[in-house]
């Protein structure tokens, strides 16, 4: 703490100097002097392509699985032999992780992970643009929304807001965090700036005299976040507590993240993605635990279990959570991959959340059981659990106005 | 010092110099109340008016030229694209372009998708009649299976190894342009080919931003064939803004490709939108809204978008297993026609769904096109908005729709307001936006006489309307290098520009189009990449494009940069 409030208090001296002192530092003085409650944070995972969530989660316990999916099913938990490392993780003795999400094995075991299984759109669509869009405005079947679920669950506030309370890293904001209030997308925090200078002071100082409102605030929001994002980065973020993220875009997704995060810049809601989860073709290796879905998921469970550790208390005030557009095939196809499908799975982490379990109703897999005769039925729908999130973890009164149409029914997965 | 002091000092420093954030308003309501609709604009300000709203950016000598001609007949020449004559620079470069002037049939062939070339192997498909793009696509065939082969593992390329030094391979790879040029360049012709088929996309990008055109498209045919279908697109819009003469068109074309928004990257749209914009939207934005209306309603790009192409009539829907579907049916009247407040139930929804049943296109991965599937039309009676339309229809059940929704009063109202939000004001004058409709309604949805009525008001031409609007993205790009005189080589980093700036050309997905509203283009993210542009289009930083260097000198770079990124380039 001492540490970070000298580093406050050198850039504030240092922003004096220069005439520009921006909103933010004062307010991060403030905090620095006497913390408010802090803000809860929720981050969300879109895993792109259609996950194929029954190797991910895999129901060990339910024979017909392994019928459906001779040659790409992950093998049934062993105690300990040889083969270990390509079977199934067990978590309650009917569900496994896939072997490459070892790592979140210890967040299970502490709590701080929850999986919902049989959960997805209840929208029929097996298109990714669809599916994806219907995802991510919140509103299954209906087309021409044209904010994100996470921007109209941002709460309304007046006056001073961080130009920083919501944030995609990639460089397109996506369709969740669009809408009416400010968000931004950054390639990544180092970019966010003006690379000359000399420039950079002219356009402040036009901007702060722009005789139009809506550009005198903009200008002003966009500097002070240049600002926060180039005092954030004067120290060379070392990740706490071990972690290790996996080199590529998601590990320096949530890298990113965790970092703004502890540096305490007002960030409510964060975006990440992961893609490449469209396994038509050769889904498994040789073994479970090589080829294509177990290097993804290798990366995946890397990343998510390094911003747990990294962020290690403050995931106190934490939930993340992962969601991809539908599920794949019960059944493997010709190539040993899987095609289209309906329901998923969706990881929820964090310290408010009720962990070690696997939510939701297990459908089956008989041929009966089946949606169309050929997916994992639908038993929750992806707004009970971002539903829950908004209303229990944000404390949002407004869930109708965030997924207008639909009836909570929550699971009960994050604290009140 | 203490740290209270210093909370005290910024405190005070900030109240001192920053009006409160609250003070931000996304309308403008304090300035531009209803009166200043009614105050005229001196006469010296009405010529840039004109080229403001009417053309992408005026370039050195527009206002000269407008005032020459006359303002009211620059009007009237802008208002009938055809007798003006194109810019010979603007079709020369639009020439090397070759995908805007194919038929989608022609472009799955010519730049065909991964699965479409597997096709081509197979013997389902055949290949492209032209000898150097068939010779590419059997090398990217090649490559691809070797690398099937071999399993996923592309690290270490032993082919490239033998064609390539380890120095060679180093400058294409990381090397300045020119460096990276020169060694291409230094490869002996006949190994060329062989190299670019073998090179990963990345290296390709890289070069051909420094390629001579008869290169570059050897290169992006190598980067990925269906890539370049994308790429001319792109390239061609900002090229057709900057350069074309019929400027107003351009304008319109924007406005009515967005109005009837299709999402590029949807499967097979991905090949359906070049002719969609070419021969759908272009030749119309001047004509009959009906006309207009129709052309989208049958056009494979709007019916794979919108899904109508799978919506299959109750007596045939058992077989198909799959039925209605009412996506196209309900954008139609929510964001095509009607509006969302336009009067109309979701039982409307479904019976236009109903009448558009057999709409379908054919072989619609192959650039196919509309035809009309009597076997899956819902032959029963249906009624919408009122009208009863009898049983035993077919093909004529949709267009009976498509009279009924564009002879409705809230569709001229709704269509009008959009186009005043465009042409006029973010918040359009109730009163215009009136006698327009009406105009609409008189004329049987003569879009041309609606531009006039507008073109011909006291609002467009007063106070209240002037420099009101942001510029979006593309008008921010185009408009800068119009007035710089820039000379562009090829559009490719520009449009790259557009998208940093937040509007990806022909990837809006939703079918809402982006907002006609400008107050949406501006947001932080956005902010930054206009002053980044501005600074690296003043100093000759964006690839392909060049400005005039003794202007750019002899006023330094930054001042010139500055003035784009400004506050006052980003309204018109």
């Amino acid at each position: 703490m001492s540490t970070r409030r000298i580093f406050l208090r050198d850039s504030a001296l240092a922003m004096i100097g220069t005439g520009a002192a921006p909103l933010w530092l004062e307010r991060a003085l403030y905090a620095a002097e006497a913390p408010a409650p802090r803000k809860k944070i929720l981050i969300a995972i879109f895993q792109r392509g259609a996950a194929d969530g029954l190797n991910i989660v895999v129901p060990h316990g339910e024979p017909a699985y392994y019928g459906l999916r001779p040659t790409i099913a992950i093998p049934r938990p062993r105690a300990t032999d040889d083969k270990q490392a390509d079977a199934a993780i067990d978590l309650d003795g009917f569900f496994g992780l896939h072997p490459s999400l070892a790592p979140l094995k210890p967040l299970f075991d502490q709590r701080h992970l929850a999986v919902v299984d049989a959960v997805g759109s209840p929208d029929a669509t097996r298109s990714h643009f669809d599916a994806q869009d219907y995802m991510e405005s919140g509103t299954p079947g209906v087309k021409a929304t044209t904010d994100g679920w996470m921007n109209r669950a941002l709460p309304a506030k007046e006056g001073n807001v961080s130009p920083l309370r919501a944030l995609s890293l990639g460089s397109v904001l996506p369709r969740s965090l669009r809408g009416p209030q400010p968000a931004i997308a950054l390639q990544s925090v180092g970019d966010f700036q003006i690379r000359n200078a000399q420039a950079a002071k002219s356009f402040e100082q036009l901007y702060l005299e722009a005789p139009d409102a809506t550009l005198r605030a903009t200008g002003r929001e966009t500097f002070e976040a240049i600002a926060m994002l180039q005092a954030v980065q004067k120290q060379p973020y070392r990740p706490a507590g071990g972690a290790e993220y996996p080199r590529g875009r998601f590990g320096d997704s949530l890298r990113q993240i965790a970092q703004l995060v502890k540096a305490e810049v007002g960030l409510e809601m964060a975006f990440a993605d992961i893609g490449g989860w469209d396994h038509h073709v050769n889904e498994l290796g040789q073994r479970a635990s090589e080829g294509q879905l177990a290097n993804l998921l290798r990366e995946y469970g890397q990343a998510l279990s390094a911003f747990w550790q990294d962020l290690g208390d403050r995931m106190g005030e934490v939930v993340l959570v992962t969601m991809s557009e539908f599920g794949r095939t019960a059944h493997e196809n010709g190539n040993r991959g899987t095609d289209h499908g309906h329901a998923n799975c969706m990881f929820v982490m964090g310290g408010p959340v009720k962990g070690g379990r696997v939510y939701g109703r297990w459908p089956g897999l008989e041929r009966e059981q089946l949606y169309e005769r050929r997916d994992l039925a639908l038993t929750s729908d992806f707004r009970d659990v971002l539903g829950e999130l908004v209303a229990h973890h944000l404390g949002s009164s407004g869930i109708a106005g965030v997924f207008p149409g639909y009836t909570p029914k929550f699971l009960g997965l994050a604290g009140g | 010092m203490r740290k209270s002091t210093i909370v005290a000092l910024v405190l005070a420093m900030v109240v001192g110099v920053l009006p409160p954030l609250s003070a931000r308003s996304r309308k403008k309501g304090e300035e531009t109340s209803s009166g200043a609709f009614q105050k005229p604009l001196p006469k010296d300000q009405r010529v840039e008016q004109a080229l403001n709203r009417l053309t992408f950016g005026a370039r050195p000598g527009d206002e000269e030229r407008v005032k020459s001609i006359g303002l009211n007949k620059w009007i009237d020449l802008e208002l009938h694209p055809n007798r003006i004559r194109e810019n010979p620079v603007l079709t020369a470069k639009l020439k090397e372009l070759d995908s805007l002037f194919m038929s989608s049939r022609e472009m799955v062939q010519n730049y065909p998708a991964p699965q479409m070339v597997r096709q081509m192997v197979n013997g389902g498909l055949p290949y492209p009649s032209d000898p150097d793009r068939r010779m590419m696509i059997q090398k990217l065939v090649a490559r691809f299976e070797r690398r099937q082969q071999k399993g996923q593992n592309g690290e270490s390329d032993p082919e490239l190894a033998r064609l390539l030094t380890a120095d060679q391979m180093r400058q294409l790879r990381a090397g300045t342009p020119e460096q990276r040029l020169a060694a291409f360049e230094a490869i002996p012709i006949d190994q060329r080919d062989e190299v670019l088929a073998e090179l990963p996309p990345g290296v390709l990008q890289g070069l051909f931003v420094v390629a001579p055109p008869e290169l570059r498209r050897k290169f992006e045919l190598a980067a990925g064939p269906q890539q370049v279908v994308a790429r001319d697109l792109g390239e061609g819009k900002l090229l057709r803004a900057i350069y074309s003469n019929r400027q107003l068109e351009e304008v319109l074309v924007d406005f009515w490709f967005n109005h009837f928004n299709v999402f590029l990257d949807k499967g097979a749209d991905r090949y359906l939108v070049t002719a969609y914009e070419r021969d759908v939207i272009r030749p119309r934005v001047l004509g009959k809204f009906r006309d207009l209306l129709e052309a989208t309603a049958k056009s494979p790009a709007m019916l794979f978008y919108l899904d109508n192409w799978q919506s299959v009539g109750s007596p045939a829907r058992a077989a198909a297993r799959r039925g209605l579907n009412e996506n196209y049916g309900r954008e139609l009247l929510e964001l095509h026609s009607l509006g969302v407040d336009g009067g109309y139930t979701q039982k409307d929804v479904t019976e236009v769904a109903r009448c558009f049943t057999g709409w379908t296109i054919r072989q619609p991965q192959l650039g196919g096109e509309f035809f009309f599937n009597e076997r899956t039309h819902d032959k029963g009676e249906k009624t919408v908005l009122g009208v009863r339309i009898p049983a035993g229809g077919g093909i004529e059940d949709g267009e009976k729709v498509l009279d009924i929704v564009s002879r409705r009063p809230a569709t001229a109202h709704f269509v009008s307001n959009k186009l005043a939000q465009r042409f006029v004001a973010d918040d359009p004058p109730p009163a215009l936006v009136e006698r327009m409709a009406q105009t609409f309604l008189k004329t049987g949805g003569d879009l041309r006489a609606v531009m006039k009525t507008m073109l011909d008001s006291k609002e467009f031409w007063s106070v209240g309307a002037f420099r009101s609007k942001f510029k979006s993205p593309l008008e921010m790009v185009a408009s800068s290098v119009r007035t710089l005189s820039g000379d562009v080589e090829f559009a490719f980093a520009l449009n790259n520009q557009v998208t940093q700036l937040g509007e990806p050309l022909y990837r809006k997905l939703e079918p809402t189009g982006y907002s006609n509203s400008s107050a949406e283009w501006m947001n932080s993210a956005s902010l930054l990449a206009r002053m980044n542009f501005a600074l690296n289009l003043a100093n000759n930083r964006v690839p392909g494009v060049k400005v005039a260097a003794a202007e750019a000198a002899s006023q330094g770079e930054a001042s010139m940069g500055i003035s784009l990124g400004s506050p006052e380039f980003q309204k018109h």
